[in-house]
């Protein structure tokens, strides 16, 4: 059985957990420079490059890893929403971009494998791919908005040598998260549809778009029907929603999708809204209790959580969506979808 | 589902180099700005994609295209509707396609160069996420007869699906190829490409077909009439063949109707290739149209050459909005400071339009066009006006305007408005729903002369007594004027005025409205004014508290002088019970249903339809805003602006006292007539018509959803006039589908008529059996039973409607009523209650006799 038949079968009986948020764990640790840096000798601080402890202080990944493992999650993402060419650039680490990918992949894979040993249920690891920061779909001069940073054959280069690395180290999907600006992902998509062919093996992709605002749209404008449109042709394993807002606010953007994407859909939100220290204080409880709300209402496959989530969250909706059934996948009418900003949908 | 559907659609050329030569000049020039300027203005004119073609011999076309597209990302207004990524080299699509973040279109591929290039551009296509036009091409050459687009077209679906492209991603274009150009072979080139669509369409599930419309008429080039009605009669035919999109400037296609019988015969002849005589008849035909344009055009342009101030006056007197900004600007330069020109010709030639309108010579389609013209020339000088600081021209004076909380409708409210501001009123408007706090707000911080409430159902009665005694509370004296279809100088006089202290006036209608604003801020008029209409007002109260009202019997005897229906007489078991949900009722259909006399009186106009095309005084007035009110229903239909959707319910019951009880036990208590009547007429309740023994009843919800993004393009144009003119449509739409849903209940879902024959006059004389009361109307005054009627029929799931706190359906565009299919049911209204059955009525309801009262008021006066 392919990958993808395998996740889809094991969709059709229960309500799936993603794992919850890498980065706010890891700042519990309070590592200090010296400890992120490790022996590589490299010239700029690396505080805050959180990727790059899988390979100088890989026990940090691990725990929290297993941490989500043993919280429930069926699928474990790799630590490596900043590992590409553009975001390493700012700790001059880029040359280490397929060492960090390939390293983050193993750990992800090795605790995974070790999982799914012990109890005979599958476990998946997804390759996390961040959207960068910069975008293709917006000119960072307000006088000149037809000047671009980057250019879209660019970021498909960089996505591309990520990619590689994380199937290489072990990864089951590309997860595109966190999409700000569609076309950056349309760029990451053709970066994994070109990888999987060059590897001769099918590489699903999963999708989670971010809002950037309440009343449903991307930043670079798009709102969540007209993104699914501009997507659908990857043929994501799962399409959805993470990061942004809290669960509250997610409520009526995950109905819409739910309702018109014809694949699984994964949601994980942000355990509420930062307080005014920057600290998430949602508990554990209510979030589970939010989520629940959807997977009660038959809207979502897949569940998890984003910045501020902690293992105790993802065991608290493990618990939640115990027992309930998974969304059935819709199937809507054939018909030509376009989209501008805007969805747009031809007659039969 | 979706927020942009279509039925045809229009693909706007303007973008094209190779379509437009102002277009093709601004990027050979370099001039991106006004170039993107272009795309905004296709859009706002409704294209629902726009093509970008940079094929030109002396451009970089990818450059050109990618700086293009990459500036139009940047505009939400265009941003928001898919591209069509067209070059006849794929270079250069790949190079769009790299820009565009949506799904597009690419336009095109084709097999041209073989099987493999048109597979790998193909597979390309998918990688990017995009839709495609391929073209009738093989490694032969391009396909002309049917037989070839047919070929062709099989051949390429075959291979695509065979990489899984998705069917429904693939869009043909068989080729649209000249005709009458004098080549006997080229003859059949129409009918060629009628057929193929045919069977394209057949062989080929889920593409869709398109083609470049202007080819076809190539022989007719500089004939415009002819061009445009070529095009139309050519869509005419090839729509229902299966052809669901082109590419085309939607302001260059007549209405088929409209097109001249000769000149159409001609048309239709050379494309379905009628005899071999047909291209020699059109030509000959063509030398006589030609000039219609140009005679036309040349009288029309007369008046560019008069003096600025002249062409403003008549802009604004004829409501013609295309030179306005440029003439705005001449004026501004012309003057010392920007805010001369409002206050010189533009006043002056408003001035003028408001003499025409109270003289009578004017009329408000007229009106509201001239406020669109207006509101285009202020817009242009607002800037000038605001970089100079200055203090601005008081306003005649300063209104605030409101639909008050709980209701939604806001026609009449936007006439008013228009009207006040041609009238050099300063209009602050606070939309529809708006709580009385904050019109009390806007008022304050706005420094209002007045305040201006609007309402069409009856609980906004209440609501704007609320308002008046909350600016009593608040101290405030600014005169209160109230507006709207169910407001009345009576209810006014009674239940408002006592309620606030400062002036409080009830507007009858639009062209009374200056009047009364104009008197009520005129220093000298304004005393003597007031004390005439509180004494009118008190006049009213001393005649209704004098006369005792009409008598009112007692709850028991009313109900012992009933309506004894003759239950013989009951109509069948429904067919078809249960609920019946409509999703999607064509648009086409409902056109023929509507009901025009009451969308004239929308307009203040008065008389009859089809008679008042005809009338004296407003005919030509009518007439026109008829032509504008079919051009825009060509649109709605055509593009599918709206989507009507409704249900219907048939459900058992039977009568229990005034309350008609369902099978399932839901129970709709009604109202009874109490006034005293003449010896043997009856004091009407509903429940009169339904059997106790048992029989059946019916219910139904519908609303013409779609509307939003088309108003607000109007609202961003600064166009009150189509605004106005589309919700009146809507309102019309929803009015014809209850009437269609009647009928198509009464022939086939009830089913008690099967063979009912009617014109759409006799159904607008409701010369049929049965009624469709609504909850809020005369014969079941009582708004909340909407609540259960909705909850019945699920009409929010069903049919997207929903109620605010007041029971106001929305969308705005709504009906929803009862079904009473007794052959002597017939309309009445329960008039004045008395107390007995205000108690009795909380009672069978279930609520307080204090909300029963509330519910009621209007029917206890």
């Amino acid at each position: 059985m392919g990958i993808r038949a395998k996740l889809l079968t094991e969709a059709e009986k229960r309500i799936l957990l993603t794992d919850g948020a890498f980065g706010t764990e890891i700042q519990n640790w309070r590592l200090d420079e010296a400890a992120y840096a490790g022996d590589l000798g490299l010239s700029h601080d690396q505080k805050g490059n959180n990727d790059i402890l899988a390979i100088t202080k890989p026990e940090v990944p691990e725990a929290i890893t297993r941490a989500y493992l043993e919280a429930g999650s069926d699928i474990v993402s790799t630590n490596t929403f900043s590992a590409n060419r553009i975001s390493q650039a700012d700790y001059a680490a880029e040359h280490l971009v397929r060492e960090i990918n390939v390293a983050s992949a193993r750990i992800a894979r090795e605790l995974a494998d070790e999982f799914e040993a012990k109890d005979g249920r599958p476990r998946f690891v997804a390759g996390a791919i961040g959207p960068t920061n910069k975008t293709l779909s917006l000119s960072p001069d307000v006088n000149d908005p037809g000047y671009r940073e980057i250019d879209f054959d660019y970021l498909k280069g960089v996505y591309r040598e990520q990619i590689d690395a994380l199937v290489e180290g072990g990864a089951d999907f590309v997860l595109i998260e966190t999409v700000f600006d569609t076309l950056n992902a349309k760029a990451g998509i053709m970066a994994a549809l070109e990888a999987g062919w060059a590897a001769h093996r099918d590489l699903p992709i999963m999708l989670s778009m971010t809002l950037t605002d309440l009343s449903g749209r991307n930043l670079s404008g798009h709102t969540v029907e007209a993104f699914w449109h501009a997507v659908r042709h990857a043929r994501p394993i799962t399409i959805g929603l993470n990061c942004s807002f809290g669960a509250e606010q997610l409520r009526p953007h995950v109905r819409t999708l739910s309702q018109v994407a014809d694949t699984l859909i994964m949601v994980y939100p942000n355990a509420g809204l930062p307080n005014e220290l920057g600290a998430y204080d949602e508990a554990p409880a209510t979030t589970a209790g939010l989520v629940g709300e959807w997977a009660v209402a038959g809207q979502v496959n897949v569940l998890g959580g984003c910045c501020g989530s902690t293992p105790a969250h993802i065991k608290a909706i493990a618990d939640k969506v115990a027992g309930l059934e998974p969304r059935r996948v819709c199937r809507p009418e054939v018909r030509t979808r376009l989209a501008g900003l805007e969805p747009f949908t031809m007659a039969a | 589902m979706t927020a942009s559907t279509a039925q045809f659609v229009n693909i706007g050329e303007r973008t094209n180099v190779t379509g437009s030569a102002k277009f093709k000049k601004l990027v050979m020039a370099g001039d991106y700005a006004q170039a993107v300027e272009v795309a905004r203005q296709q859009v706002e004119a409704g294209a629902q994609v726009i093509d970008v073609n940079m094929d030109e011999g002396l451009l970089d076309a990818e450059a050109a295209m990618t700086t293009f597209l990459k500036l139009i990302a940047a505009e939400p207004d265009i941003a928001r509707v898919p591209v069509m990524v067209d070059s006849s080299k794929w270079s250069v699509i790949e190079a769009g396609l790299k820009c565009v973040s949506g799904k597009p279109i690419v336009n095109s591929i084709s097999m041209k160069e073989g099987e493999e290039p048109f597979l790998d551009q193909a597979r390309r296509c998918m990688a990017y996420g995009a839709a495609v036009v391929v073209m009738a091409f093989d490694e032969v050459g391009q396909a002309d007869t049917r037989e070839r687009k047919v070929e062709i077209c099989t051949r390429a679906y075959k291979l695509l699906c065979g990489i899984g492209f998705p069917p429904e991603d693939i869009i043909f274009d068989p080729n649209i190829f000249a005709v009458a150009t004098g080549i006997e072979e080229h003859n059949n080139y129409a009918v060629d490409f009628i057929e193929a669509c045919r069977d394209i369409k057949a062989a080929c599930p889920h593409v869709h077909i398109s083609g470049g419309l202007s080819n076809l008429s190539f022989s007719f080039r500089g004939n415009e009439p002819v061009r445009r009605a070529m095009h139309s009669v050519f869509l005419y035919h090839a729509i229902p063949a299966g052809m669901d999109m082109a590419i085309v400037n939607a302001g260059q296609l007549d209405v088929y109707d409209t097109i001249d019988p000769e000149l159409r015969q001609g048309c239709e002849d050379v494309i379905l290739n009628r005899d071999l005589g047909a291209t020699e008849r059109l030509i000959a035909l063509a030398e006589k149209f030609k000039g219609g344009d140009a005679v036309a055009e040349k009288a029309a342009q007369e008046w560019r050459g008069w003096d600025v101030r002249k062409r403003l006056e008549h802009a604004l007197v004829k409501g013609i909005d295309a030179h306005i900004v440029d003439d705005t600007e001449e004026a501004r330069q012309a003057h010392a400071r920007p805010i001369e020109v409002i206050e010189g010709p533009l006043m002056d030639g408003m001035n003028v339009v408001g003499d025409l309108f109270g003289s009578g010579k004017m009329f408000l389609p007229q009106v509201v066009k001239s406020a669109r013209v207006m509101k285009k020339a202020v817009a242009h000088l607002l800037p000038y006006i605001e970089a100079e600081k200055s203090a601005g021209a008081r306003s005649k004076g300063r209104i605030v305007m409101a639909t008050v909380k709980g209701d939604v409708h806001d026609i009449g409210k936007n006439i008013v408005g228009v009207v006040l501001q041609c009238n050099g009123f300063e209009v602050v408007d606070l939309g529809v729903m708006v709580p009385w706090a904050k019109i009390l707000e806007a008022a304050n911080e706005n420094d209002a002369d007045m305040i201006g409430l609007s309402g069409l159902i009856t609980p906004s009665l209440d609501e704007m007594v609320t308002v008046a005694e909350e600016m009593s509370r608040a101290k405030m004296t600014m005169p209160l004027l109230i507006g709207g279809a169910t407001t009345s100088k009576v209810h006014t006089a009674l239940r408002i005025a006592p309620a606030y202290d400062g002036p409080v006036v009830h507007v009858l209608d639009a062209s009374r409205a200056v009047g009364v604003a104009t008197t009520l801020v005129s220093e000298t008029g304004r005393d003597a004014y007031v004390a005439n209409v509180a004494a009118d007002y008190q006049a009213v109260r001393d005649s209704r508290a004098g006369k005792g009202a009409n008598e009112l019997l007692p709850l028991a005897e009313a109900r012992a002088r009933g309506f004894a229906a003759d239950m013989a007489l009951k109509a069948p078991a429904a067919a078809r019970p249960g609920v019946h949900r409509f999703d999607d009722w064509p648009l086409e259909d409902l056109r023929g249903h509507i009901d025009w006399t009451p969308f004239f009186r929308a307009w203040e106009l008065a008389g009859t339809y089809p008679a008042i095309l005809q009338d004296e005084v407003v005919g030509e007035s009518a007439t026109n805003l008829y032509a504008d009110a079919q051009g825009m229903l060509d649109r709605i239909v055509g593009e599918k602006w709206l989507t009507a959707r409704g249900v219907a319910a048939l459900w058992p019951c039977r009568r229990e006292g005034d309350d008609v009880v369902l099978g399932s036990g839901e129970r709709f208590p009604f109202l009874r007539q109490q006034i005293n009547k003449r010896e043997g007429r009856a004091n009407m309740c509903l429940a009169d018509f339904v059997d106790p023994a048992g029989d059946w009843m019916g219910g139904f919800a519908v609303g013409i959803h779609g509307i939003e993004p088309h108003l607000e393009r109007y609202k961003a144009n600064h166009d009150d006039y189509n605004d106005i003119l589309l919700k009146a449509l809507a309102d019309r739409l929803a009015e014809a589908f209850a009437e269609a849903l009647h009928r198509h209940v009464r022939t086939t879902l009830w089913g008690y008529a099967p063979d009912e024959q009617l014109t759409n006059e006799a159904l607008i004389r409701e010369q049929y059996r049965g009624i469709r009361p609504a909850p809020g109307y005369p014969a079941c005054p009582e708004h909340s039973l909407k609540r259960t009627l909705f909850e019945l029929l699920d009409a929010e799931g069903a049919a997207g409607l929903t109620l605010t706190d007041s029971f106001a359906m929305l969308p705005t565009a709504a009906v929803s009523g009862f079904y009473f299919g007794h052959a002597q049911a017939e309309y009445f209204g329960v008039a004045r209650i008395g107390r007995d059955q205000v108690e009795d009525y909380a009672q069978r309801r279930g609520v307080s006799v204090e909300q029963a009262e509330r519910w009621l008021r209007p029917n206890l006066d």
